[in-house]
């Protein structure tokens, strides 16, 4: 997958230099998005030679069931240059949200696109789409998102799927899922896609995928969920500065105890970190500021697949439908353990009664021997 | 079989039934799932602990879940040996104890359900290795191991960088994440709960109502049986023969 090469477009270091970015700024900026992403120093030299040279990606952004989380995540992202290298610079052709152009204008800019870089622009989608009633409960300019959704895709070279809503659907798709909200790669099959899941995902990660298909043409290395591997191959709790605490087995019991004063780990809290894969326990959020373990709050897991589902957020194990509030695995093992005690206690009744003759004989076969051995 | 009239005083005949490496097996099996229930439980729910000390100088949930890991190596690879064992050890110790190949399996089963459940007379088998439902509710234990070595390496997976762990990194993509993974690793530890429970109870009454040695035989290796029975099964097999 390379990107084509057009003397039309500018670079973006032509572009940033344009707006009076320095080169010092734009150095900068290539090392830090180069560390982000995991590569060797060596990398550096990559992602600033791709910056220079390559003209701009041609993006385009496609809002569906979503919150806008996600842009503003990526708007807020710690280094200027990341926003205005992809929003401003980054060819973002089309996005209703922050695109200047409106109604007829709008789609007449997303069909240029379309056409003009048919097979090489980079579809980013921000929300799942709603297959419920035709897909009528999120409609654009008359026309249903699972029908722009499919149009979009098709000269598509890839799709990014920007946070969990087009990543698992997200709250839109918990249960019961009043409008069958999908995620992408559930409807679109013949593309690579790359999602990018949390709610939202941090900044620099969706600044660190877009700059690695610029810098190498290709997709970021993928995880078996289709997750880039930079971000999302490690748990928050492998990461997590409160680890040590976890490993002592020195716990918070209850947010206003003394434990959570000394900043011990909120495992029996609920925190999900143990079983959530992102990189906020790395790169943090807002300038690397903090993260929601860091402000004294488990992780919910919300980079995972149903987290809205998977029961409290303030509890280890979720409550198990249909077994009554508040019930557990361990309460509904305990009460089929007292059951089988139950069971066991009236058998070995039944078996004295039932069986008293088989019994009895082997009782009275074993005293007439020792009988008889006394007897001698 | 059912007509079998048995001598009084009984006339045993001592059969080899489990071998050696049966009742290693059995036995490590059985102190590994107890460490691993133990220390899962504290996994999932640990003690509160009141320490002065600092966190530097504790490794409690570290050694908890060091040991809750030996202990599930030890099992996976118990549980592949017996495995093996299955198709090169003897009669008793083979799978076709555990898994259902013919009606008659089926046949027997409702026989000693009839007999020791329901406990109406006259359809007593006197089997001599494993009776059917026992054998098959092994069968669905071994099932259980094999959803507990899923799982559990399939969380391990992440944490290791050892290839062995690492063939199970499959696993949290097809069940939706590692929360997912931790319930249903969790569930199934009940069944292991439940599961010692019955067997440790049947084997009690096994011994008690039948007189052959049976819990006793875990360790020997030898259980007793009548020699009507034993020359009424040596028939059978020679007829089958």
């Amino acid at each position: 997958m390379i990107i084509e090469t057009s003397t039309k477009r500018k670079t973006y270091y032509e572009e940033l230099t344009e707006k009076g970015y320095s080169r010092r700024d734009f150095m900068k900026f290539c090392t830090m998005i180069a560390a982000y992403m995991g590569l060797q120093s060596s990398g550096v030299a990559q992602v600033t030679e791709a910056l220079k040279t390559k003209p701009r990606l041609p993006v385009i952004w496609m809002h569906f069931q979503e919150c806008t989380c996600c842009s503003e995540s990526f708007i807020r992202s710690s280094h200027p240059i990341v926003a205005d290298i992809i929003l401003d610079k980054l060819s973002l052709d089309y996005t209703e949200t922050l695109m200047a152009a409106a109604g007829h204008q709008a789609e007449e800019a997303m069909h240029k696109t379309m056409k003009e870089h048919y097979g090489e622009y980079v579809l980013c989608v921000e929300g799942s789409v709603p297959l419920g009633a035709d897909g009528v409960y999120c409609m654009i300019g008359g026309k249903s998102s699972l029908d722009i959704l499919h149009e979009v895709a098709e000269g598509a070279k890839a799709i990014i799927c920007w946070g969990s809503c087009a990543s698992n659907g997200c709250v839109q798709a918990a249960k019961p899922n009043p409008t069958t909200a999908t995620p992408i790669h559930k409807i679109i099959k013949n593309k690579p896609i790359i999602k990018v899941p949390g709610c939202p995902p941090i900044g620099e990660v969706m600044a660190g995928t877009i700059v690695h298909i610029l810098t190498f043409g290709t997709l970021p290395a993928l995880d078996g969920i289709g997750r880039p591997k930079a971000f999302y191959s490690k748990r928050v709790h492998d990461s997590c500065y409160r680890r040590p605490y976890y490993d002592a087995g020195l716990y918070v019991e209850s947010f206003d105890d003394e434990n959570a004063k000394r900043g011990y780990c909120l495992y029996k809290v609920g925190c999900k970190g143990p079983s959530t894969y992102n990189a906020c326990g790395v790169m943090r959020w807002n300038n690397g500021v903090s993260f929601p373990i860091q402000s004294g709050h488990g992780c919910f897991g919300c980079s995972e697949e149903s987290f809205w589902d998977n029961g409290p957020l303030y509890q280890r194990l979720p409550n198990i439908a249909g077994f009554g509030i508040e019930a557990t695995a361990d309460t509904v093992g305990k009460v089929a353990l007292g059951v089988t005690a139950a069971g066991i206690a009236a058998h070995a009744v039944a078996t004295n009664l039932r069986k008293k003759k088989m019994i009895d004989n082997l009782i009275s076969e074993g005293k007439e021997s020792e009988q008889e051995l006394k007897a001698e | 079989m059912n007509t079998t009239v048995l001598s009084k005083p009984h006339k045993l005949r001592r059969v080899f039934v489990w071998q050696l490496p049966v009742r290693v097996y059995h036995w490590l099996n059985a102190l590994s799932i107890l460490v691993l229930i133990a220390t899962g439980f504290f996994i999932g729910n640990p003690l509160a602990i009141l320490s002065g000390k600092e966190a530097s100088d504790l490794y409690i949930m570290g050694t908890v879940r060091f040991i809750h890991f030996v202990a599930a190596y030890i099992f996976f690879f118990n549980f592949a040996f017996r495995i093996y064992w299955g198709f090169v050890g003897n009669k008793y110790a083979g799978w076709k104890n555990f898994i259902p190949t013919n009606k008659q399996f089926f046949k027997d089963m409702w026989a000693v359900i009839k007999t020791d459940i329901f406990m109406t007379k006259g359809s007593e088998l006197h089997t001599i290795g494993h009776n059917r439902v026992a054998g098959f509710i092994y069968f669905l234990t071994f099932i259980a191991f094999g959803i507990q070595c899923l799982t559990g390496f399939g969380l391990y997976s992440a944490t290791s960088d050892w290839w062995f762990p690492n063939l199970f990194a499959w696993v949290p993509a097809v069940v939706g994440g590692d929360f997912m993974l931790r319930q249903i690793h969790h569930w199934t530890m009940w069944f292991f709960i439940l599961f010692t429970v019955v067997h440790v109870y049947l084997v009690f009454y096994h011994d008690y109502v039948e007189g052959r040695g049976e819990i006793s035989s875990m360790g020997g290796g030898w259980k007793f049986i009548e020699e009507e029975i034993f020359e009424a099964n040596k028939k059978a097999e020679e007829k089958k023969k």
